[in-house]
């Protein structure tokens, strides 16, 4: 087995990890959070609710 | 459910994060196109020779120039994810935003396919440089789908700051590629007084090659699927998508100069990897080095970005309900719309499992193409319902109505240039959304909520 063969290997359990983790993520996501909330985002927030727009913003700048 | 989740029910909504620069759309729109430069627009050449190519570079050049401005004023506007899917469902209707938002998830989807094929073909062709003939490309397809959907999962900031650094990596090799040949002593390095020949086709040649002069610039649209995101859509939007289409106008022609200065166009129409080569030629380990990491880059960046558009247009359609809402849900920590990531890639896979670039590439290309004929008539619609001071605009492209009339004329002089290399292609595209549109018409409309998708505070439009 030369360094091409690990590395194709390595390449399929790679992929394989990263799909698996985000199919686990999002089988616990669903599980945890209630459908609405997940469902719940509107398309134009700024002008449907800008004090939301703006305090998310703020969130935003301060998480950063 | 976790008793410190908001819910629903108290009024707050579970949206996208607002983290991204006028840099991330650049980032966006470049990464997704800079990949053309490296592989694909020499097609062109075989069809038109090397003056043929640089005329489709700039014909071409001006169709996506329009496109661009176009787009840079509907979206500061429209700022919503989904882009031009969305612009139709306002502008036009729903089976326009139907058509519109099928275009870009098999746009981007097949893109996306196209972009993780190369990077396969690019890890058998190392191999076979150090002498290890045969490696199976599939694993390393896979794990670039895998790892940029992940990474496209767990954020958009990381995501598009990823797509930054190495699309800026990739094009900073064609300047370096540039000051390397000597643009300034024409003759030393550069042999276009021996290389540069008439028309071999003559003038339908030209035509011919417009279909490949694509390559250079497919996929600027997309920076407008970033308009949720962005901290200023009216600002960013125009600012990186523009900046994406100067960039792209240098780096095409630098591409065109450098390469055939360098190959022959008999050689120039038919190789893979064309800036690779012309850094072959030179004799520079380095420069060899470089061009084959940056043609690596801009494969994937381009898929990064193409997983990033594709699932924020299925996201936006199942928001809608055009496709099953399942996939309108939103990511409580990371903010990404993750079942439609998860949705798309084995779609992706599959696609790159047929191996088939050249039908891949056509599909995405067409699809591209019948969306920028939408945009044309869009615009023009646009300003008729609601005229300059009607609503804010973020920014308002000049000329009107020039722009989409020319896009319109160079949109179809580019359907006549697909017909005569891939007519049956485009007939058989054409036939699958004609499929989907019936399918959506008899059995999925009903389902769309009529009344809660037109998000926009805007005056009741001019005439209606």
């Amino acid at each position: 087995m030369n360094i091409w063969d690990i590395l194709s290997y390595a390449a399929w359990i790679g992929a394989g990890l990263f799909l698996l983790w985000i199919v686990v993520d999002a089988i616990k996501v669903s599980i945890t959070y209630d459908e609405d909330l997940l469902m719940s985002s509107r398309e134009g927030l700024d002008e449907l609710d800008p004090d939301q727009a703006r305090s998310q913003a703020r969130g935003n700048s301060h998480a950063k | 459910m976790q008793n410190n989740t908001t819910t629903a029910d108290s009024g707050t909504h579970m949206n996208m994060l607002k983290v991204l620069t006028p840099f991330h759309v650049w980032a966006l729109g470049v990464g997704i196109v800079l990949v053309g430069e490296f592989m694909g627009w020499n097609f062109s050449v075989a069809k038109g020779g090397a003056y043929g190519a640089l005329i489709a570079c700039w014909v071409i050049g001006l169709l996506y120039s329009c496109v661009a401005m176009i787009d840079s004023e509907v979206t500061s506007t429209v700022a919503a994810a989904g882009g031009q899917y969305t612009q139709a469902k306002h502008i036009v209707g729903p089976l326009m935003a139907f058509n519109v938002g099928l275009y870009l998830v098999m746009a981007y989807t097949m893109l996306e396919a196209a972009d993780a094929l190369i990077v396969g073909d690019l890890m058998v062709a190392a191999a076979a440089t150090f002498g290890h003939v045969g490696l199976d490309p599939k694993p390393f397809v896979v794990l670039t789908i895998a790892f940029l959907a992940w990474l496209n999962y767990r954020g958009v900031f990381t995501t598009l700051s990823l797509n930054f650094v190495i699309t800026m990596i990739a094009f900073a090799s064609i300047l370096v590629l540039f000051i390397a040949v000597e643009p300034t002593s024409p003759g030393t390095v550069l042999k276009h007084n021996e290389l540069l020949t008439d028309l071999p086709y003559g003038w339908i040649g030209v035509v011919a090659s417009l279909q490949f002069g694509m390559w250079y610039y497919l996929g600027i649209e997309g920076t407008c699927q970033a308009a949720e995101e962005v901290r200023s859509a009216g600002r960013s939007i125009p600012l990186g998508t523009m900046g994406g289409m100067m960039t792209l106008l240098i780096a095409a022609t630098l591409t065109w100069y450098i390469c055939t200065g360098l190959l022959p166009w008999q050689y120039l129409g038919q190789a893979f990897t064309p800036l690779y080569d012309a850094a072959s030629i030179l004799g520079s380990t380095k420069l060899q080095v470089l061009l084959f990491v940056a043609t690596m880059f801009a494969a994937i960046a381009s898929a990064n970005g193409c997983i990033n558009d594709a699932a924020r247009a299925w996201f936006s359609m199942g928001r809608d309900s055009y496709m099953p809402s399942f996939f309108g849900a939103i990511h409580p920590v990371y903010r990404t719309p993750y079942r439609a990531i998860i949705f798309l890639v084995p779609i992706a896979v599959s696609f790159a499992f047929t191996g088939l670039l050249d039908q891949v590439i056509t599909f995405s290309i067409l699809s591209g193409l019948l969306g920028y004929t939408f945009m044309s008539l869009n615009v023009i619609k646009f300003r008729k319902m609601w005229p300059l001071g009607s609503i804010h605009r973020g920014y308002v492209h000049p000329f009107h109505p020039l722009p989409a009339y020319t896009l319109l004329a160079l949109c179809s002089t580019t359907y006549f240039a697909t017909f005569l290399g891939y007519g049956s292609s485009l007939l058989s595209i054409l036939a699958f959304y004609i499929v989907a549109s019936i399918w959506f018409t008899v059995r999925r409309y009903k389902f769309v909520k009529r009344g809660e998708q037109f998000t926009m505070s805007w005056p009741r439009p001019k005439g209606f």
